[in-house]
């Protein structure tokens, strides 16, 4: 318990603990005002329209948040200091060495991805993903007022992304990682010299594929193996989807649209999917999976 | 007195018209003053509603000022090199008058202003904000928050403590790993990348996180990032006017 305290007050850390009070009340906010504007039918914007001059009426509510904001800084800044540590020493090596606090939730990704994946290919497709948002997503309701009715799936994927897997991900990396980055629950000791025995697993491993010839070479079988499931998951669902849900889908979105919104949404959901490949063995005693694809160049 | 002063030249010259509550005064207000004038001189009723936008974008904007300020005073007091850097937060936290305050409202801001970006782009979202015509304005805000990131991360090295030189390497050590440009990175030793040629060298100015790179992440952070930043963000604010202001559910309406 007492690592878990000392985390979680460490001046460092108060963004962390206010991003997911924050998060939970502007979570209930939209929600309950997108609520009341489906019930209302016609959203409570539409009759807010009529115009306010700038001076006062706006200029006062910036200054008055001027004014709370500095406040809250100063108070902040008086009250805690901003930690130095001892002086940069290349040949002593903290344990555990983290990130910044919002680059936690990527650091934490390492734990089911190689580097390149967790560390450059994912925060690229977030970035472009995110920028990508308002081209691919055509549905002309939503703008402008809160709802929840009018674009169910938008909300729901993006709050998911932003919830669930960037702010929990945060909150696990700082408060539950431990030395080694092995997990610590709040109430359990830090023990440095706890070593976790895995034995990882590749998923070919379960179908009975070794992944490495007796020479260690890569098994090219367990190579072609992993390739068909990346890529089948990559291509199976969005056209099984579209095949089941049998919707006017492609013909609303385009094929290209369609591509990179169910590219996203794939790679997205394939992030819990490696989480739970990696986690769920350890539940019934088996070995954890460590890659699905293996290939002489590049794991996935 | 006071009324002979406002009759003088100097006075008329400064302030060019009188105070008087009308609606003309009122619009003069916003459109005369350089700093007001970014806004328009009236707005839709639910767009001045702190319940509606939060104000996060707005407290990111009076953040990312209250950084540029307190950053210059650091500026004043910090040698961006191995040898000095670290003595340096050590003379600012115990001698300096005010150094701590400004050096922890440094700090906190910056943190602060990573969270109010967040939750400034959790609320254009949930508002489908970024819906035609504002699509671009969007894709600045991205830019915007990947800046943001860039600029906390770059701080994050320069009081050259163990914190900040560990968090650092963890983050710069992914950029072996990438692909193709990287040395540890898929294709990438194929490619002829070494750890003293690839993404990372550049990055880091060596091999490992050393004084070339507390060089090269403070010209980052104080010049070529805020500079980068700044531009974006005056393309970022113009666009709101440009696209008619804060989001509104009339918007489709005025346009047709």
């Amino acid at each position: 318990m007492s690592n878990f305290l000392a985390i979680i007050t460490k001046p460092d850390n108060i963004p962390i603990t206010l991003l997911l009070v924050g998060v939970v009340f502007f979570s209930w906010l939209a929600l309950s005002k997108g609520k009341r504007n489906d019930v209302r039918g016609t959203p409570i914007e539409a009759t807010k329209d009529d115009k306010i001059q700038v001076w006062p009426y706006l200029v006062r509510v910036e200054f008055l948040a001027t004014i709370l904001v500095l406040a809250i800084m100063v108070i902040w800044s008086v009250s805690l200091n901003a930690p130095l540590e001892a002086m940069a020493n290349k040949s002593l090596t903290p344990n555990p060495s983290k990130a910044p606090w919002y680059f936690l939730g990527l650091q934490e990704l390492l734990v089911y991805f190689d580097p390149w994946i967790a560390g450059v290919v994912l925060p690229t497709i977030i970035l472009i993903g995110l920028m990508a948002i308002p081209y691919i997503d055509i549905n002309e309701k939503g703008n402008g007022y809160y709802t929840f009715k009018d674009r169910k799936f938008a909300i729901l994927t993006f709050s998911f992304g932003f919830l669930v897997l960037w702010v929990s991900l945060i909150a696990v990396g700082t408060f539950l990682r431990g030395p080694g980055w092995n997990f610590f629950w709040p109430w359990e000791k830090w023990d440095p010299h706890y070593v976790a025995v895995l034995t990882n697993a590749d998923l070919s491993e379960y179908f009975g594929i070794p992944t490495h010839l007796p020479d260690a070479s890569v098994n090219p079988v367990a190579s072609i193996f992993g390739a068909v499931c990346v890529i089948g998951y990559y291509t199976i669902i969005p056209i099984y989807w579209l095949k089941k849900r049998n919707t006017d889908i492609l013909k609303k979105l385009g094929l290209l649209r369609y591509s990179i919104v169910a590219f996203l949404f794939v790679t997205m959901i394939g992030v819990v999917i490696k989480i739970i490949l990696r986690q769920t063995p350890l539940l019934f005693g088996l070995n954890p999976i460590k890659y699905v694809w293996v290939t002489p160049w590049f794991n996935v | 007195m006071f009324d002979s002063f406002k009759k003088t030249e100097v006075y008329k010259s400064v302030f060019r018209h009188s105070y008087q509550d009308t609606q003309r005064n009122r619009a003069l207000q916003v459109v005369d003053n350089v700093f007001l004038h970014l806004h328009p001189v009236r707005i839709a009723r639910h767009a001045a509603d702190v319940s509606y936008t939060w104000g996060m974008g707005g407290i990111s904007f009076l953040l990312f000022l209250i950084l540029t300020i307190t950053g210059i005073i650091l500026m004043f007091y910090y040698r961006p090199t191995a040898q000095y850097a670290y003595e340096d937060m050590k003379y600012l936290m115990n001698d300096v008058a005010f150094g701590p305050l400004i050096r922890n409202m440094h700090r906190w801001a910056a943190h602060a202003m990573v969270l109010t970006v967040m939750l400034h782009m959790f609320r254009v979202f949930l508002t489908g904000s970024y819906k035609p015509p504002r699509q671009f304005n969007w894709v600045v805000g991205v830019i915007l928050l990947l800046f943001t990131l860039l600029l906390s991360f770059s701080g994050y090295l320069l009081p050259w403590d163990q914190l900040s030189i560990w968090a650092v390497t963890v983050g710069t050590n992914m950029a072996r790993a990438t692909p193709l440009l990287g040395h540890e990175g898929p294709f990438g030793p194929q490619l002829g990348m070494r750890p003293d040629n690839d993404v990372r060298f550049v990055l880091l100015g060596g091999t490992e996180v050393g004084p070339p790179t507390l060089l090269r992440f403070y010209v980052g952070h104080c010049i070529f990032l805020p500079v980068i930043a700044t531009i974006f963000m005056i393309v970022h604010f113009w666009r709101i006017r440009k696209d008619g202001g804060i989001s509104g559910p009339d918007m489709n309406k005025k346009a047709a």
